[in-house]
């Protein structure tokens, strides 16, 4: 790929913030606009950007095909062992409420482990595609 | 505790779906599957022996209330779709271990097995949830799962099918979508039951009769009926074959629980009579019957000939469906059943065949009868219970369906059930001819019998047909006390 000093400075400096703005979205998800379906998407623009700036190689270097993989298993179990343990703590599937010493912390605790799961999948199952479509015609 | 195996029941598969998928290459995916699904197949016996005896099941999720939060109620009906629907996963995954191995690329495995068992989750989640809004995204899980399944047949054209499979299930999933909206904003609520109460008080206002069209046909692209059944043909022919044995009896099933629970329970008693769904399924279920069936009879692919005799067989459903009786909706039911069993063992010994000589047209078939002694006895039990003959489960489903037919006075009805079945020898008569009276042809090495994995699971669906065929407690039991159950069924 024919490097361009603009892209490479501009790429450079804006990626951290995508990646902040996607933590910011992700963790204040539960108090304002937003959540671990939003979060995840813009957590992926920000490696897609650098995969687009870069070249594919150098980002499936710093995230492997198979991480890839296994990150977006891991955001399913993680939401669906939310549920288990309160089911293990004695209430309903996904009852919150049972995970915090009162029902306010539980609540807050059980959807934001359930949102970092929405997120890690989503972030894994969007760069999954990118990497999909962008490696067509690759070996 | 008896109460958190109706979550349980969707909640293990979907646990399992990502970690199969990230299991080493091998055997142990199909081990996790294998495992799972038979838990979910005892926890719904369970289940639906809970119902029997102590009457329905309700289970808040997350502790929020109905109607408020989601709500599975389980009574019945739906507790004997799930027990179809997990048992036949039970069944079909120890089959699906070697003829996968042959057909799917090793290193896509893994993804089979996660895809099956999310295709398992949804399924089994229609089947088990009480909101309207909810059924919908377990059909979405369902049929993405299957899209994907479908596509990793090993002929090329399993693209083309899954693909046709994905627009014409999408445009169903989103019809179903649009009806679901309008009926929520005329009653501000999701919660089927809370629904059922409410809607009675607006119920010919035009927004609710559009919702219920848009449902009505949503569902019905979803379950095949002729003349919407345009994907099912292509999607059976080249999907897996283990693909093929789960969908073709679990799939349309599911669709078919729906449409009931919709149609009798959602809406109040008598409201379809107001309307030209009726008539309309009737039509549709003899049209399905005779084209489909006839369609059948032509085919010189021998998984496209059971593909279409599964659209007639879901005639016959639609057909009791529409009759709007209790007879009728227990017969529909019956056959939901059977259809299941008979269609299982079919599509299993026609996937043993193609594990033996990596094909399934009539003329390759020729004589394998005499080579494969023990497939050929599956066709043949399962051909004839799809015949109905007496004896097999295939007869008490066609038994009933004719005395609900007789009950209505409906005697074109009777007229077309008893002729579909002659068309239905004639299909199946093709089939036995090919396999055991046409000479060997010569160029083929030698065949030889399927193994024991593909045998033993095929013949636990043969001796269920026969077995149904004859002790009908089970079936026809559960099935008056589920029609019983939807109180919108007319007199």
């Amino acid at each position: 790929m024919r490097p361009n000093l603009i892209l490479h400075v501009v790429a450079k400096f804006v990626i951290p913030l995508i990646i902040l703005f996607a933590l910011y979205v992700q963790f204040h998800g539960d108090f304002g606009p937003g959540g671990g379906f939003q979060a995840g998407v813009i957590f992926s623009a920000a490696f897609i950007l650098y995969s687009l700036v870069f070249g594919l190689d150098r980002a499936e270097k710093i995230i492997p095909a198979r991480w890839l993989r296994i990150l977006a298993a891991l955001g399913v179990v993680i939401y669906a062992g939310v549920g288990i343990e309160s089911m293990i703590l004695g209430g309903n599937y996904l009852d919150y409420s049972l995970l915090g010493s009162n029902q306010i912390a539980g609540q807050h605790l059980g959807i934001l482990l359930v949102e970092l799961g929405v997120g890690i999948t989503v972030a894994a199952a969007m760069l999954i595609l990118f990497f999909t479509f962008a490696g067509r015609g690759r070996s | 505790m008896g109460n958190q195996i109706s979550l349980l029941l969707v909640v293990i598969p979907l646990i399992a779906a990502p970690i199969a998928a990230v299991l080493p290459r091998g055997r142990l995916p199909w081990l996790l599957a294998c495992v799972v699904a038979s838990v979910c197949a005892i926890l719904a016996g369970v289940q639906l022996w809970n119902v029997l005896n102590e009457g329905t099941i309700s289970y808040e999720l997350g502790g929020w209330q109905p109607p408020w939060g989601i709500e599975y109620r389980i009574d019945a009906l739906n507790a004997f779709v799930a027990l179809i629907v997990a048992v036949i996963a039970a069944i079909t995954l120890p089959y699906a271990l070697l003829s996968a191995e042959q057909e799917i690329p090793e290193e896509k495995i893994p993804l089979f097995y996660s895809a099956l068992l999310l295709c398992l989750t949804g399924l089994l989640g229609i089947t088990q949830t009480g909101d309207i809004f909810n059924v919908f995204v377990f059909l979405e899980i369902s049929s993405l799962a299957s899209y994907a399944l479908i596509s990793l047949g090993k002929d090329r054209k399993a693209f083309t099918a899954a693909y046709q499979y994905l627009i014409m299930g999408t445009i169903g999933a989103t019809f179903y979508l649009i009806g679901v909206g309008l009926i929520y904003s005329e009653t501000g609520s999701l919660n089927m039951q809370d629904v059922a109460n409410i809607l009675p008080s607006v119920l010919h206002f035009r927004t609710v009769e559009t919702g219920f069209a848009f449902i009505m046909i949503g569902i019905a692209l979803k379950l095949a009926l002729f003349p919407l059944h345009l994907w099912l043909p292509n999607a059976y022919t080249y999907a897996p074959s283990a693909v093929t044995v789960f969908l073709a009896a679990t799939a349309t099933k599911v669709a078919v629980y729906v449409m009931l629970r919709i149609l009798f329970m959602l809406f109040p008693q008598g409201f379809a009579m107001t309307t030209p769904a009726e008539e309309l399924f009737i039509v549709s279920g003899i049209a399905g019957i005779i084209i489909a069936s006839v369609y059948a009879i032509y085919q010189s692919n021998i998984k496209r000939l059971l593909a279409y005799s599964s659209v007639a067989q879901v005639g016959y459903m639609v057909l009791g469906i529409g009759f709007a009786s209790v007879a009728g909706v227990t017969a529909s039911l019956i056959h939901l059943f059977n259809h299941a069993l008979m269609k299982g063992a079919l599509f299993m010994a026609i996937g043993a065949i193609i594990y033996r000589i990596g094909a399934c047209r009539m003329e390759q078939i020729h004589g394998l009868g005499k080579a494969m002694p023990w497939t050929f006895g599956a066709i043949v039990v399962g051909g004839l219970s799809l015949i109905g003959v007496p004896g097999t489960a295939g007869f008490v489903s066609k038994w009933y369906l004719v005395s609900a037919a007789i009950e209505q006075q409906a005697w074109i009805s009777v007229a077309v059930i008893l002729f579909g079945s002659l068309l239905a020898v004639v299909y199946v008569g093709k089939l036995i001819e090919a396999l055991y009276f046409k000479p060997v042809s010569d160029t083929g090495k030698a065949v030889r019998e399927a193994p024991m994995l593909l045998l033993v699971p095929m013949y636990s669906l043969v001796f269920a047909n026969l077995y149904f065929g004859l002790d009908t407690d089970l079936t026809v039991g559960v099935a008056q006390q589920a029609a019983a159950i939807l109180g919108g069924i007319g007199q």
